[in-house]
Formats: C-alpha cells, sequence, structure tokens
C-alpha cells in the first residue's frame, strides 16, 4: 500500500483541499497533493511519492505523472535544503538579473540546476515571477526577495546559512 | 485623478483585513443587493454601462461576458477568478491579492449572484504563496463573519469560495488551461467552442474573469456604472492598474484612468532612469508588440490609441527599455520563455517556439546568416493563427514586432558577430 509512505501531517493537509472540491472530483487535489508530498520529502518528487498520491486520490497513476511533470515547480531530484529560483525574464533582465546570476554562481558555485556540496543550496532559472515593478526578483521557499544586488544575496545567503 | 478602484483602499493601515476594507464601505453593497434582491438583470446593465472591459489582456467587455450564461438553467454553475498572473512584465493581481482581497471577494461574490453561481474559485499561480495566504486569511474572516457560506446576510443567497494554487505553468493564465489545471489535469488549452459558458469547469456552466475585473465589480456597483465610465473613455471605461517595470527610477503599480498620456504615466514612474534616454516600450506585457520610443510618447494608455500605433494594452504591464538595450538579445530571452511555456499541444507552437528560439539564440551569439531574418518572419507566420491558444500568437507577435522596428540591430548581429548596443546589464 503505497499510500502509507503520505505521513499524517500530510494527509490531513491534501484533506483540507480534497474538502474545497466536489464529492466526485478528489483529482483536484492532486497539485496540492503533489507540493505536499514534495515538501515531506524535502524538495523532491520519487516515482513511489507519485503513486501514493495516485492511490490516496484513487485516480490513474499516468494522470499524476502527468501532472508532476507537466507543472515547473515540482522537482524530480534532489534538491538543495534552499531552492534559489531566479527569475531572468525581461523585466529582471533589464534590472540587471545578470549580475544577481553572476554573484549567486560565484558564491555557490554552482550553475543553474545544481546542489551545493553541503546540500544546502540549489540554484534555478525559472521565469517571470510576477513581481516585476520591484525586479529583480528571486524566490525562495514561500518567500519574494526583491531589489536584489550582491549586499542583499551576500545578507541572504548568510541568514539562510545560519538557519542550517 | 488616481486610486479610485482597485487601489482604493490601499492607504489604510493593514488594508487587507475585514476591519480595514468595512471602515471603508466594504461589503455595503453585496449587502444593498442582497437584502433588495436587485434583479442580475440590472446589475449586469450597469456592467454593461460602465464598460468594464476584461482586464487580464483581452479587454473582452465584462457585462457582456456574464450576459453569456444560462444563469437559469438548473445545476452548479461556477464563477473562476483567474489570478494565474505570469505575463512578463504583469504584477498587478498580485497587489489587489495582498492589499484588497475583500474586494476580490465581494467582486465575486456578486459575480456568482449576477451569473446564477453558488460556488468559485480563485485560481492563484503557484510561487503567489504569499498573496495566496493572504486570500486564504480574507476567507477565513469572510466566512466567519457570515458573508460567505449559506445564507449570506440572512438573504438566503448561498455561496461558497475557495482557493486554487497552480504549481508553475504560464499556459495556465489561458482560461480553458486554468480550468484544466483546477480539474487536477496537465494545464493544456481546450478547444473551442464548446465556451466555457456552456461546458466549463466540471463540465458546468462557468465565467472566468480576471482579479482586477472581478475587483473592480464592488466600487461600479456602489457609485454606478456611468460614474465608472466617466472615469475613463466611451470606448473603455474606468482607471487601469499599470505596472511599469524596466528602465524607469520608480517602478511600480499606479491605477490611473484609462486613456492618460503614456508621457504622464512615465513621469509617475519618476522617468527613464537617471543619464539614460527612451529607446523602447513593450506596452502590454511581453507578448504585445514593442513600440519605438518616441511613438510612444505620443500615446495615450487605451485600446485604441496603443493599437493605432501597433500594439496592445494587453494587461497593462508597461515594459520600459532605454538606450543601452540590445534588442536581439531581448528578443531571444522573450523567444526562450515562450518555447519554455509551450504547452505541446499545437505542432506550430510546439515546434515553432523551438525554431525561434534556436535561430535567435545563434544570431545573439553571432553565428546567424542573411537567411535567418527571414527565416523568423517565416516560422513566425506559421505559427500566428494556427494554434488552439493564444500562446502560439504571443510568441510570433514580439518577432515580428522587434524584426519590423530594429531589423537594423539583428542585421549588425549577423554581420559583425556582436552587439551593435553594447548593455551594462
Amino acid at each position: 500500500m503505497s499510500a502509507e509512505l503520505i505521513s499524517e501531517t500530510s494527509r490531513a493537509d491534501i484533506d483540507r483541499w480534497v474538502a474545497k472540491y466536489p464529492e466526485d472530483q478528489k483529482q483536484s487535489a492532486a497539485m496540492a497533493a503533489l507540493r505536499i508530498v514534495q515538501d515531506q520529502n524535502g524538495g523532491h518528487l520519487t516515482q513511489e511519492l507519485m503513486d501514493a498520491v495516485a492511490e490516496y486520490l484513487q485516480m490513474p497513476a499516468i494522470h499524476v505523472y502527468e501532472v508532476a511533470t507537466f507543472y515547473s515547480m515540482y522537482e524530480h531530484k534532489p534538491q538543495g535544503k534552499h531552492k534559489l529560483c531566479v527569475c531572468t525574464n525581461i523585466s529582471c533582465m533589464l534590472r540587471n538579473s545578470k549580475q544577481v546570476v553572476d554573484h549567486l554562481q560565484e558564491r555557490l558555485n554552482i550553475g543553474f540546476g545544481e546542489v551545493t556540496e553541503d546540500g544546502l543550496f540549489s540554484l534555478k532559472e525559472v521565469e517571470c515571477l510576477g513581481a516585476c515593478v520591484n525586479a529583480p526578483v528571486m524566490q525562495v521557499g514561500e518567500h519574494y526577495h526583491e531589489h536584489l544586488d550582491p549586499a542583499k544575496i551576500d545578507e541572504l545567503l548568510d541568514a539562510l546559512r545560519k538557519e542550517g | 485623478m488616481a486610486n479610485q478602484v482597485c487601489f482604493r483602499n490601499n492607504h489604510l493601515e493593514n488594508s487587507w483585513t475585514l476591519e480595514a476594507y468595512q471602515s471603508n464601505g466594504g461589503y455595503e453593497v453585496l449587502k444593498k443587493i442582497l437584502s433588495e434582491k436587485t434583479p442580475a438583470e440590472e446589475l449586469i446593465e450597469d456592467i454593461k454601462l460602465s464598460n468594464l472591459r476584461g482586464r487580464g489582456g483581452a479587454g473582452f467587455p465584462t457585462g457582456i461576458k456574464w450576459s453569456f450564461m444560462p444563469r437559469n438553467a438548473p445545476g452548479q454553475k461556477y464563477i473562476v477568478c483567474n489570478s494565474d498572473e505570469g505575463e512578463p512584465g504583469t504584477c498587478k493581481d498580485r497587489d489587489i491579492l495582498r492589499y484588497n482581497p475583500h474586494q476580490l471577494i465581494e467582486g465575486m461574490i456578486i459575480a456568482g449572484y449576477c451569473i446564477g453561481a453558488s460556488a468559485g474559485y480563485n485560481y492563484i499561480r503557484g510561487e503567489f504563496w504569499e498573496p495566496y495566504s493572504r486570500f486564504e486569511s480574507a476567507l477565513e474572516e469572510a466566512r466567519a463573519a457570515g458573508i460567505l457560506g449559506e445564507n449570506i446576510f440572512g438573504s438566503g443567497f448561498d455561496f461558497t469560495l475557495d482557493a486554487h494554487l497552480g504549481a508553475g505553468a504560464y499556459v495556465c493564465g489561458e482560461e480553458t488551461a486554468l480550468l484544466n489545471s483546477i480539474e487536477g489535469k496537465k494545464g493544456q488549452p481546450r478547444f473551442k467552442p464548446p465556451f466555457p459558458a456552456g461546458f466549463g469547469l466540471y463540465g458546468r456552466p462557468t465565467t472566468i474573469n480576471n482579479t482586477e475585473s472581478l475587483a473592480s465589480i464592488p466600487v461600479i456597483l456602489a457609485k454606478g456604472g456611468q460614474w465608472f465610465l466617466d472615469l475613463g473613455l466611451p470606448s473603455a471605461g474606468g482607471e487601469k492598474l499599470f505596472s511599469v517595470s524596466g528602465h524607469v527610477n520608480k517602478p511600480g503599480n499606479y491605477e490611473v484612468p484609462m486613456g492618460t498620456p503614456f508621457s504622464e504615466l512615465l513621469e509617475m514612474a519618476g522617468g527613464v532612469r537617471e543619464g539614460h534616454q527612451l529607446k523602447a516600450v513593450i506596452p502590454g506585457g511581453s507578448s504585445t508588440p514593442v513600440v519605438p520610443g518616441e511613438q510612444m510618447m505620443e500615446v495615450n494608455m487605451d485600446y485604441d490609441s496603443i493599437a493605432a500605433a501597433g500594439s496592445m494594452l494587453g494587461a497593462g504591464s508597461v515594459i520600459v527599455i532605454d538606450e543601452t538595450a540590445c534588442m536581439p538579445r531581448i528578443l531571444e530571452r522573450l523567444s526562450y520563455f515562450y518555447y519554455e511555456e509551450s504547452c505541446g499541444q499545437c505542432t506550430p507552437c510546439r515546434e515553432g517556439t523551438g525554431w525561434l528560439y534556436r535561430v535567435l539564440q545563434r544570431i545573439e551569439a553571432g553565428n546567424g546568416s542573411n537567411e535567418d531574418l527571414d527565416l523568423l518572419d517565416n516560422v513566425a507566420s506559421n505559427i500566428e493563427g494556427n494554434t488552439i491558444c493564444a500562446l502560439g500568437d504571443a510568441a510570433a507577435m514580439p518577432v515580428r514586432s522587434f524584426l519590423k522596428h530594429y531589423r537594423d540591430e539583428f542585421q549588425y548581429h549577423i554581420d559583425h558577430s556582436t552587439c551593435m548596443v553594447k548593455s551594462d546589464w
């Protein structure tokens, strides 16, 4: 029974999402469920977890795989504890997102799609985050960090390191 | 005049709370409508009079859209809000969710009343966790106060509202992709017809409106359609949120009347950044054609004026570009975006966006050939009009307009294998 891979806390959270939709439309909670089990697993999905979601929501596994591979916020390999998502789209580009990327890559010694040796950080290039008037912007976890420059990035990295 | 509609509460302390919202007349118009049982047809007529045009980018009149709903047909119907703000340059709905969520909730309840829907969903893009949390808190407050749920204000009208979170996909801003996404599927657009008003969420009649459109409703009905119309132009009523980003001194969201001269909006945004000159403006988000700076200085911020300049008002996402910009480099980045975000369903878009990106990449890298410019035009024209949704057109339009106005920069790249303009960013 693969649904047992989903923790009790995660189940309670998924159940809250299931309750938002009509009773015969459990599948609507698939996106939330994938996010929840991804968080439970430290930031990435596995086939076992996708199967668990399928079983828990009583939907065909292939539908869960489709969703999990269509949307960009689902990860399929291990990420750093802090996933740094940097926008490089037009409004950020015009406000020198290149400097943000260069500084992060130099400080962390990794490129996009890589994880630092200590497992603390991973770096991801993302499309427009929808905070264009505060560019350049980066998302870390649930939070946006805006008007970035090297000094602000250093401050943030230090704070995240302290957090561990 | 400014900040009359969606930003009217932003000056209040903790403007996102129920207390602050109600201190400025919030939920009064809903209460009035429900207690007087104002006929929905009357309300829809007032929205039509206001000439509120859809704020998500297409500009379709909201009142007319609502009148398409079979409001008296039996069974479940839905109102869905599109807060999947993802068009590069656009970030206005985020501020409505963060600073004025109750006005959106009130607008959605009224919309539900008008179209005969007793349930609604607000689709918020997955990255917007902070705005989503604000919106959820506002929902909780409204439920606890009896403003959402059964028998609202003792009127006998029931309405439930929930938020759905996306997970990263630009195409879900397309309304039928968004519906599929709420249904827990890949966000691929549906073929139309059938239109959502007949076959929408879970196959039921559904109306989808943008966040800013829905948040405008309570103010329009409180002050009257004529008042809103008079704020703007006969061809497009009201004030509109403009996100001004890029090379300006004070980037920000500004709510100003439809028809405000671009030059005034630029001044509000602090003008072009110190020591630089205006080169170009993308007036409505990355999908809309670029307009040369001097031409833009003569344009007003409304549908007709911007259309006369060869572009579109879109979602009001004004991207200001100064003389340091290498236009091929910008277009290469935009083309990568459409390539990355194409859902893969229609061949012209799936393959064409890849072609556009690869050709632009080699031009930008200094490996372009003379045939490449015609090839770009050719690929763009083979995408345009040949796809289920507008993402294909959105990918093609920037290419056409960049080549039209800045062909010399592309040619220079091909001839000299380097940029004509060196950027310091």
